[in-house]
């Protein structure tokens, strides 16, 4: 699994690209699970999907919080690659090249739980960064937030043994027909 | 070239289709996907003002997923149809997708010939250096010391095709590449690319988790390149024949004339078209 990225590359300046940033961050972070239990259907690997799906739903209900806290604010409207993330994405999302068919889901909390945490060290080098005390305030209530779901998904994954070495190994893989 | 600005902006997830894509879990053309509906969605084309076209192959499935036009084509003769299209339909934005198998192999001719044609179109090389949907033969862009093809167990001992060297020896007019795992990254140089006139190549890497498990590195080797991209063909040249392949950006902007020829419409009605097949 790829490195966790921190940033952004700058200063947050304003509680409002803190929430733009959030924002941008949770929407990711819901298409890439969607995408990621579409993958899974497809592949017939249903209850990983499910999982995915319901790690989709609640990062939209991360997106109602966001939009709550910004009620009567103006966000600045950014286009995907103006998002100084350090590392180029978003940090929550999580990597769909760390997919697999075979994957369990041991795996997919591993997935989303990589990606809580790439989310706290983000929020936690923007309260360091911080020079307005808004934006300090509002990043530290993030970070905490952050660490709760990372200590769910730890929680959850508890539920699911770990896979064994030798858990992607396919006898007879599949193969792709037009 | 057609970029109108809607009244309501179009968000990327609207330029995908309904159909899922059947990539295997991982593969790197799901992040090309997503670089180009937020490319599509940062441009605000409309969908029915653009259209995909693809030859054969796992990348060449993209159209199927876009809700833009769409020509899943023959193998190889992606180029062909998007010249075709553009020719006739000048107002469109036409982007070719596929794979290096595809484009540089059974495509090579019709490769060349559009570099030096120069239309206004976007060419996207989904590079896994790898045919992965005939179950993992070496490509033309395989590093000859690969070993793991079942036809080539020895490696093949070929010198591997250098897509961007011989885009830029052919005429092409943007050179560029990207990697799979830097979504919104390459979402920007592809804009780019459809936006510069003339004939853009951005070739990107995209690792295949099934036949090449070993490409899911590339996201910790490829690095931005060093230098800013240069409009001078020579220069453009020596760099490119000193890459080690890992540089990513935009490589070269040149600023040669694009092909489009007038259109003149020679069919009033349908006799007249009839009258043009009568033998």
């Amino acid at each position: 699994m790829s490195d966790g990225s921190h940033g952004p590359a700058r200063t947050i300046g304003s509680t409002e690209e803190l929430l733009a940033y959030s924002l941008a961050m949770e929407t990711e972070a819901v298409e890439r699970f969607n995408d990621l239990a579409d993958q899974m259907e497809m592949h017939h690997n249903y209850e990983v999907a499910d999982l995915f799906r319901k790690l989709a739903k609640i990062e939209g209900l991360h997106i109602g919080n966001v939009n709550r806290a910004s009620a009567g604010k103006q966000l600045p409207s950014l286009l995907a690659w103006e998002y100084e993330w350090e590392g180029g994405e978003a940090p929550e999302g999580g990597s769909m090249e760390d997919a697999h068919y075979l994957m369990q889901p041991w795996h997919a909390i591993e997935l989303a739980m990589h990606g809580e945490k790439r989310a706290v060290a983000f929020y936690r080098h923007v309260a360091e960064t911080a020079s307005d005390e808004q934006v300090l305030k509002m990043a530290l209530e993030l970070v905490e937030e952050e660490e709760e779901h990372v200590t769910l998904l730890q929680q959850w994954q508890e539920r699911f043994p770990k896979p064994v070495k030798g858990w992607d190994e396919d006898l007879d893989p599949p193969t792709m027909l037009e | 070239m057609n970029h109108d600005t809607l009244p309501v902006q179009l968000q990327p997830k609207e330029y995908k289709s309904a159909i899922k894509p059947v990539w295997c879990p991982g593969c790197g053309d799901f992040g090309v996907l997503g670089s180009l509906t937020k490319a599509l969605a940062g441009l605000q084309i409309r969908p029915e003002n653009a259209a995909i076209i693809s030859g054969i192959g796992c990348s060449s499935r993209m159209p199927t997923y876009l809700s833009t036009y769409g020509f899943h084509g023959v193998h190889g003769r992606a180029l062909a149809l998007a010249t075709g299209l553009k020719t006739a339909r000048p107002d469109l934005t036409v982007i070719a997708t596929g794979g290096d198998g595809d484009g540089f192999s059974i495509g090579g001719n019709h490769f060349l010939h559009t570099c030096r044609r120069n239309p206004d179109l976007t060419y996207i090389v989904m590079d896994n250096q790898v045919y992965g949907m005939t179950k993992g033969q070496a490509s033309p862009t395989t590093d000859p010391n690969w070993q793991k093809g079942k036809l080539t167990p020895a490696g093949t001992g070929i010198n591997p095709f250098q897509p961007l060297v011989i885009a830029l020896a052919s005429g092409a007019n943007f050179i560029a590449r990207c990697s799979s795992s830097d979504s919104n990254g390459t979402a920007k140089i592809l804009m780019e690319a459809i936006r510069h006139p003339g004939f853009s190549l951005v070739q990107i890497l995209s690792p295949c988790v099934t036949f090449r498990p070993e490409q899911s590195e590339w996201k910790h080797m490829l690095e931005p390149s060093p230098k800013e991209p240069t409009s001078d063909p020579a220069e453009a040249a020596r760099r490119l024949l000193k890459d080690h392949g890992l540089y990513t950006g935009i490589l070269y902007l040149g600023n040669r004339p694009v092909y489009q020829p007038k259109l003149e419409s020679t069919i009033d009605n349908i006799e007249d078209f009839d009258e043009e097949f009568r033998l």
